[in-house]
């Protein structure tokens, strides 16, 4: 069963918020997340290996695979709807296990991924991905936090309120993609 | 012979780019509307709801519609009776992204080495052209930027020619089922078919610039079109891949004749945020 009422939650995320959340659920987000996207994910993998402190804090957080058009002048961010997710597969399951809650992208991911989920656990978030314009009204800040010379790679962290997304993939397994199963345990 | 200053190319390309961005065509918001009433999914309904609004707040916060600003493709087609003067071509079309990306507040996509992927160019440029000399004197250019995630889902085969009509219906909708949410579906598909190896990808992403959902003018490949666009709407892939019946708003083929041993055949993705504008200088 999923519930198409938005549901509402404030980020960062705790488990037990994460744990109540199913495929298709659509829900609202309010509260800091960060974004990052490949170059950003590269840099940090670097830093892991390197056992060098990372620019920003996991534990609860949410990620937000997105590469936003410069702020045009009285606007904090320009267009920002997510980039494809599945490019960040390989770096999501590491960042899950350092306390990472939650990714927001578009698309189908792996299944270590999704095992990843299972085990942390966490959530993948969809946002409609071509939704610029409508996902840029619902970030209140945005503040570069790392990186700057990668220009719409940079690490941001961002403000939103009323964030709309559905539950791709849930902690239990379950996914709301066409076509794909449920994990088992 | 018909002299047209490069600098008017410029100053269209630039327009051309910051508009397109921020303004979904009105053809393609009412496809979005017909599918909406369409739809029995509810998420995707949601899904849908969340696109047409996205048009409506692009135009009136002036943001554009996706972050993914994309390459700039731009088609010439150029009157062979008409004598471009004041510089080069090429040069001219990427001085007018370069402004247009940054006075719109555009995102810079490109990056100078497709391996080497530390510089990015800094202005979108280089823009992709695609010239065809034309009777007239007259030009023609149309602006249509491609996004990175959608691009990557196109495909080509060059099929067997016993593998016919079936083979390309199920190539094409095999492709789409296993993209699945990652080219932002709802998606338009532009179809090169015969040509060679290159025509047909060159077909594939001129198909994209016909104004959507307007069928081809030959009986034959209407009939196609229409073939493919149910079998890919069978899928259930749905808007953004959530499952609902509008995995595609439209299918466009090019076809060209090809040589007797070939079947080339091009799938060029395109996402809902289906950009192009022309001008006519």
């Amino acid at each position: 069963m999923t519930d198409r009422t938005p549901k509402k939650l404030t980020l960062p995320l705790t488990e037990d918020a994460v744990c109540g959340l199913r495929a298709g659920d659509v829900v609202h987000l309010s509260g800091p997340m960060y974004t990052a996207r490949d170059a950003a994910h590269q840099r940090l993998m670097e830093l892991i290996r390197a056992n060098q402190p990372l620019p920003i804090e996991l534990e609860g957080q949410v990620i937000y695979y997105c590469g936003p058009t410069p702020a045009p002048p009285g606007r904090p961010i320009g267009a920002a709807g997510p980039t494809t997710s599945y490019r960040m597969d390989d770096f999501a399951p590491e960042l899950y296990a350092l306390g990472l809650r939650g990714t927001v992208g578009k698309g189908n991911r792996s299944a270590n991924v999704r095992q990843a989920l299972l085990r942390h656990p966490g959530v993948y978030f969809v946002a409609v991905g071509g939704a610029g314009a409508l996902l840029s009204d619902c970030i209140k800040s945005a503040e570069v936090v790392a990186y700057p010379e990668l220009g719409p790679e940079a690490i941001r962290r961002l403000v939103v309120e009323d964030f709309p997304v559905i539950v791709g993939y849930d902690c239990t397994g379950g996914t709301a993609f066409v076509g794909e199963k449920r994990l088992g345990n | 012979m018909r002299e047209i200053n490069v600098a008017e190319i410029t100053s269209a390309v630039a327009e051309m780019a910051r508009r397109a961005n921020v303004e979904l065509p009105a053809d393609v918001v009412d496809a979005l509307r017909s599918a909406r009433e369409r739809e029995v999914s509810g998420i995707a309904r949601e899904v849908l709801d969340q696109l047409i609004l996205n048009a409506e707040r692009a135009v009136a916060t002036r943001l554009p519609l996706c972050q993914d600003t994309g390459v700039a493709i731009v088609f010439i087609d150029l009157g062979q009776d008409a004598h471009l003067i004041g510089g080069g071509l090429q040069e001219a079309v990427d001085e007018g992204v370069r402004q247009g990306y940054q006075a719109g507040y555009l995102r810079k996509s490109m990056v100078r080495d497709p391996l080497d992927r530390s510089t990015n160019t800094g202005d979108n440029t280089p823009a992709v052209i695609h010239l065809r000399l034309i009777p007239g004197d007259r030009v023609t250019v149309h602006f249509a930027p491609k996004g990175g995630g959608s691009e990557n889902m196109s495909a080509l085969w060059m099929l067997t020619p016993a593998q016919g009509r079936q083979g390309v219906t199920d190539a094409i909708a095999a492709q789409i089922a296993a993209a699945g949410g990652m080219p932002c579906p709802p998606l338009v598909l532009g179809i090169g078919l015969g040509g060679t190896f290159e025509l047909s990808a060159l077909l594939s992403k001129r198909a994209l610039l016909r104004p959507l959902g307007e069928p081809s003018p030959d009986p034959d490949v209407a009939q196609l079109e229409r073939g493919i666009l149910a079998a890919v709407n069978q899928t259930g892939v749905g808007p953004m891949g959530l499952g609902g019946s509008t995995t595609a708003l439209a299918v466009h083929i090019e076809r060209h004749p090809c040589h007797i041993a070939s079947l080339p055949l091009a799938l060029n993705v395109q996402c809902h945020s289906a950009r192009h504008m022309t001008a006519v200088l």
